[in-house]
């Protein structure tokens, strides 16, 4: 498997990044290599394996659904770069 | 005094020979006068928080073992009202206004935060150059990297800037940079250490652990870290790790696995050396040396590196420059103020990876990579459920190689293939360390003892006897002592 440039900007689209003209090629390249030693994978037989999500087995412990802690709204919106009284603050969405 | 010991340190405590204030002096001191050398820490406290030195003195007089006991903790946990990067300029000013679960349980134990520690950005790196902070130096030659991801916490302890840091492991970060520096470091099982407060990477491979001296000093630390956290759905139901350091030192008997595929392909002389002895140690003590088979292990890196870094896309998208983090400041709409915040903030490997990781999720892709690694790592995982139906512990190398030179490896696949024998353990959850076994050319070696799961006990009380008759882990690089 290995990328094209076109491939590559969908990518980048997926993970809402830029990528300067002058570095397509070195980041094309990059990621091919990469992509190169990830076709090893397809060395295993994995019929009637089942996937491994992670090492617990899926036996997450969930928390009854109850209110357990107090507001910090004002704590949390002081770590955005621009926010008002109640609101995160971005550039105009509707036009 | 920077020598000792966490029980020595605590005695000294306990029968007022010297007050914690007096001991976080000595450490913050070698802090100040070692960072400009090694670039071990990001943040360093300019003083200390007086309800932490309250809360330490209490635990002295109540006798509380880690009580006065000062550490830093690596940055990518979070520490209320105190800086908190992940070693990058995406995160370069968060101040988080919550401790991680495994800060607050040391706070509670009594121990003294003094700095936090430098990182790969996000956790993503194997040597440390990786940092938007500068690349850490090894004290044992400063041309050379530490490791990493942990490799601030591992050189911090490596210079006794801190007789303890925290770490954290998803392939190896914590387990190469300890055996790189020349410390122990212990990477627990999956779910042992909660992940609530730790920056997340891969969530099904984080873990929290400890880089100190010794495995008696990272038992002790551990334990106190550990057990059922409501905030984290991935701890483990389980009571707190008991580390008992044994009475009983013998290692007659125990089953030692060893992997002599991995030795016999040690290109670097100087390591298969010391791992080779470190392992007739073993035998001469009376355990039962066992050749095992790990079939698939030598596509653990494979699998890794479509699993992390899908995970990392995931997580990583949460850096949207609106709630917290780097916001760019000239986006004209939604759309690009994603995608400049992010470009800006993210270093080149980190985005690297978000955008393998985004290929793998994608339409099309999912089931022949994402799925397909899943269930390869279901084969590694059980081919060492077989190796421990056999087994003890398991003993094989930390690293291929010695610790590289600053810019050695600039091709990134060459550094993720030095990660190839710590990754598969971690692939499966299962506990691990890394101990000190000697040197080579000057650079210290490291040997990897992997446990059944939730068996620290075992891989600690190994460790622990080797230390008892070794001193490797008490040498410290001349620059420091």
């Amino acid at each position: 498997m290995s990328i094209n440039r076109k491939e590559l900007e969908e990518i980048a689209t997926l993970a809402q990044l830029n990528i300067p003209e002058d570095q397509t090629e070195e980041i094309t390249a990059s990621l091919n290599q990469v992509m190169g030693m990830i076709e090893h994978i397809n060395d295993a037989n994995t019929d009637a394996v089942e996937p491994m999500a992670n090492p617990i087995g899926g036996q997450q412990q969930i928390r009854a659904d109850e209110v357990t802690d107090q507001s910090h709204k004002d704590e949390l919106l002081k770590l955005a770069t621009h926010a008002d009284e109640d609101h995160y603050l971005v550039p105009k969405v509707i036009e | 005094m920077i020598n000792l010991s966490i029980r020595q340190l605590s005695e000294m405590l306990q029968e007022q020979q010297i007050s914690a204030q007096e001991l976080c002096a000595v450490y913050y001191d070698r802090c100040v006068a070692h960072n400009e050398t090694t670039h071990a820490l990001i943040t360093q406290r300019q003083e200390l928080c007086a309800a932490e030195m309250l809360q330490a003195e209490k635990g002295i007089e109540t006798g509380q073992l880690l009580a006065g006991i000062p550490l830093a903790h690596k940055d990518l946990f979070c520490t209320r009202g105190i800086k908190t990067t992940c070693g990058s300029k995406m995160l370069a000013e968060f101040i988080p206004p919550y401790d991680a679960t495994a800060v607050a349980r040391l706070k509670h134990a009594g121990m003294i935060n003094l700095a936090k520690t430098n990182m790969d950005e996000f956790a993503m790196g194997s040597s440390n150059e990786h940092s938007a902070f500068n690349p850490v130096n090894n004290p044992w030659d400063l041309s050379r990297v530490p490791g990493g991801s942990s490799g601030g916490s591992a050189a911090a302890v490596a210079a006794r800037m801190v007789p303890v840091a925290t770490g954290s492991d998803t392939g190896g970060s914590i387990r190469q940079p300890a055996a790189f520096c020349g410390i122990t470091g212990i990477k627990p099982s999956y779910g042992r250490v909660s992940r609530y407060g730790m920056v997340a990477f891969a969530s099904s491979l984080d873990q929290g652990g400890v880089m100190a001296v010794s495995a008696d000093d990272c038992g002790l630390v551990l334990a106190a870290m550990t057990g059922h956290d409501p905030l984290d759905s991935t701890s483990a139901p389980e009571k707190p790790l008991q580390w008992k350091k044994p009475n009983d030192t013998s290692l007659k008997g125990l089953k030692v696995g060893v992997t002599q595929v991995w030795i016999d392909s040690l290109q670097d002389g100087g390591v298969k050396k010391r791992t080779l002895e470190a392992i007739e140690y073993f035998k001469q003590q009376g355990a039962e040396i066992i050749d095992i088979n790990l079939p698939h292990a030598d596509l653990a890196v494979s699998a890794y590196y479509v699993l992390a870094p899908a995970e990392c896309s995931s997580n990583l998208s949460r850096f949207d420059g609106v709630r917290f983090g780097h916001q760019a400041n000239d986006a004209h709409n939604l759309e690009s103020l994603y995608r400049q915040s992010r470009s800006e903030g993210f270093g080149s490997e980190v985005k690297k990876r978000i955008m393998i990781g985004a290929w793998a999720l994608s339409a099309g892709y999912y089931d022949a990579y994402y799925l397909k690694a899943q269930k390869v790592r279901r084969l590694i995982s059980e081919d060492f459920k077989q190796a421990f139906a056999e087994v003890d512990v398991i003993a094989c190398p930390v690293s291929p190689e010695l610790p590289f030179k600053h810019g050695e490896k600039a091709d990134g696949v060459s550094m993720y293939q030095a990660d190839k024998f710590t990754i598969p353990a971690s692939l499966a959850g299962l506990p691990c360390l890394s101990m000190p076994i000697g040197f080579s050319e000057g650079l210290p070696v490291g040997l990897q003892l992997i446990g059944g799961y939730f068996d620290e006990q075992s891989i600690l009380s190994v460790a622990d006897k080797y230390q008892q008759d070794h001193d490797h882990h008490l040498r410290i690089p001349e620059a420091f002592v």
